[in-house]
């Protein structure tokens, strides 16, 4: 039994997992003891054991690092026991993000691979364009963001879309440059063979560039999706009056709420881990429909 | 220019400009090839033995010289569908079936899908794989990939058949069988082969004549007329006429310098 679950993944998640807890719940009691000598001090508390100091850096309202325990118990106020349509349930938030993400996750990756095409077909483009998409990313999304909000409105854009866009310009380029090497792949005999049976370049792109890109696409758009998730994060903190898992994380931090705070960091990572998965659940299926050894 | 020839080369060259200076890679090479000739180029690497094939296939362009395939230039017999090309590795690619496969020129060639089945079937039949049209082309081992590319040249039926050292990476067991299977397939099918390889006992096998290309520039060193019957085994081997001929092959290399550095 403890055998199968050591050859298996499932315990040593479990002991990092138990590891990272311990290391935490030290740090909880470090940065948070201050706070609570004071608390006691104020409240006129002077003889405390170090078993209640330490009890009482867990339980704090607005503490410095709050326990995992806090944040588990926050999440599960606001997933689990708030109605979704409520403004105060990460259900709400979650959903807002998740669709901006997956429309800028759509725009994104069928720019991408318009994009890699485009490259990969036209050599001019590949020098004239592709230093353009690497400088695209050398812009810090934090100083852009508001830019393409505000630029967006003056056309009367607003809503999903412009999250969606900032969403987009972040998942687009791992995209780009993943298909571009995926459609660069096949090898020279590869390339001969077409060429023996005399094949047409749209017959050469699809029977030997499109499927031979395939594996690269899918760990692209790993990358992608996740880098769309937290576009929209970083535009929710500009235009965050329609809520998301960054108009809660500025909310918190606002009001000093680092348990909000944690818990929409915690449910924003377990959506982009969902997301990432998904896509390599699709992988497993289409590579292997495509003969990838199991 | 008799009716049965094939293929024509006259005094051709091709010399590739690198930055280390031009390489001569074929120099003043004629050749003619007969309608169901077996025609094998042997010789040392950088011989120009693979690029002579290529130029055959139009997949290089001469510098000089003519080149004529059934009356047609390489390119035109390219567009023609006139060969079908058997490379050193099988190049199956890999997220095709062996079935698809052997498929794909058929695909490109826009055959309908009833006649690409059963092309598919003779091909599998004619190379020994039935039973191994759903399997990817990592479940085969070597051999099998390699005479899965051989029915996939043959699908379209080319009448000539150009082959790049196609078991150069097999081992002998599996070579012998191959050059046996191939020797059977040729006879049956009346094609015309082109066959490079580096292997003198495979050359004298296989072959209705044995071309000798030397290096540094590459060029025609002698051509070696072997006539054994087509129904030959390789039991032929044992010979005296076959170890004959495979001495003046090696002697031919000998003399083409190919045994020098």
């Amino acid at each position: 039994m403890l055998n199968a679950l050591w050859q298996g993944k499932a315990l040593p998640v479990l002991v990092v997992a138990a590891i990272i807890g311990l290391f935490w719940y030290a740090g909880s009691i470090l940065l948070n003891a201050d706070l609570q000598r004071d608390a006691f001090v104020n409240a006129g508390k002077t003889d405390y054991s170090t078993s209640e100091l330490i009890a009482g850096t867990f339980a704090q309202e607005r503490p410095k690092l709050p326990t995992p325990g806090q944040i588990m118990a926050e999440l599960y106020k606001t997933v689990i026991d708030t109605a979704p349509t409520s403004k105060r349930s990460l259900i709400y938030h979650g959903s807002v993000t998740l669709s901006a993400t997956l429309l800028g996750f759509l725009i994104g990756s069928a720019l991408g691979m318009g994009l890699a095409i485009l490259v990969v077909h036209v050599r001019s483009l590949d020098k004239s364009l592709m230093p353009w998409v690497v400088a695209s990313q050398t812009i810090p999304i934090i100083a852009l963001a508001p830019m393409i909000v505000v630029i967006l409105n003056q056309f009367d854009v607003t809503g999903l879309i412009p999250k969606a866009v900032i969403a987009a310009y972040l998942s687009f380029f791992p995209v780009t440059v993943g298909m571009v090497k995926g459609l660069r792949s096949p090898d020279p005999l590869q390339l001969d063979l077409m060429r023996t049976y005399s094949a047409s370049r749209l017959q050469t792109f699809f029977m030997l560039r499109v499927p031979a890109s395939v594996p690269f696409l899918f760990a692209s758009l790993k990358v992608g999706v996740a880098a769309s998730l937290v576009g929209t994060v970083v535009a929710e903190l500009t235009k965050s009056e329609d809520g998301g898992f960054g108009a809660r994380l500025l909310a918190g931090s606002y009001y000093g709420q680092t348990i909000q705070i944690w818990a929409a960091l915690f449910a924003a990572a377990a959506c982009a881990w969902a997301l990432v998965s998904l896509i390599g659940v699709a992988d497993r299926i289409v590579t292997r429909g495509m003969g990838a050894r199991p | 220019m008799s009716s049965s020839r094939v293929i024509d080369i006259n005094d051709l060259s091709l010399t590739f400009e690198t930055n280390d200076g031009p390489v001569h890679a074929l120099s003043n090479v004629s050749l003619g090839i007969e309608k169901g000739d077996f025609v094998s180029l042997i010789g040392p690497s950088g011989c120009g033995k693979t690029t002579l094939l290529r130029v055959i296939a139009d997949l290089e362009h001469p510098s000089s010289g003519t080149l004529s395939i059934n009356g047609m230039t390489p390119e035109q017999a390219r567009l023609k569908r006139a060969y079908g090309y058997v490379f050193q590795a099988p190049a199956l690619y890999p997220w095709r079936t062996i079935g698809k496969n052997i498929a794909l020129p058929l695909e490109i060639m826009g055959f309908s899908k009833e006649e690409r089945a059963s092309r598919v079937k003779r091909g599998l039949d004619l190379v020994n794989l039935t039973g191994f049209e759903n399997k990817f082309p990592w479940q085969l081992s070597g051999g099998m990939q390699q005479r899965a590319s051989i029915a996939r040249a043959l699908s379209f039926d080319p009448d000539l058949l150009l082959m790049d050292e196609p078991f150069g990476a097999l081992d002998e067991i599996v070579r012998d069988k191959l050059n046996e299977q191939l020797l059977r397939l040729w006879e049956k099918t009346q094609k015309t082969v082109v066959f490079v390889t580096h292997s003198i006992p495979e050359a004298v096998f296989l072959s209705t004549k044995i071309v000798v290309m030397s290096p540094r520039p590459g060029k025609i060193h002698d051509i070696i007329e072997c006539n054994f019957p087509r129904d030959r085994t390789l039991d032929i081997r044992e010979t005296p006429e076959f170890l004959d001929v495979a001495n003046r092959v090696r002697q031919g290399l000998r003399e083409g310098h190919s045994y020098v550095d």
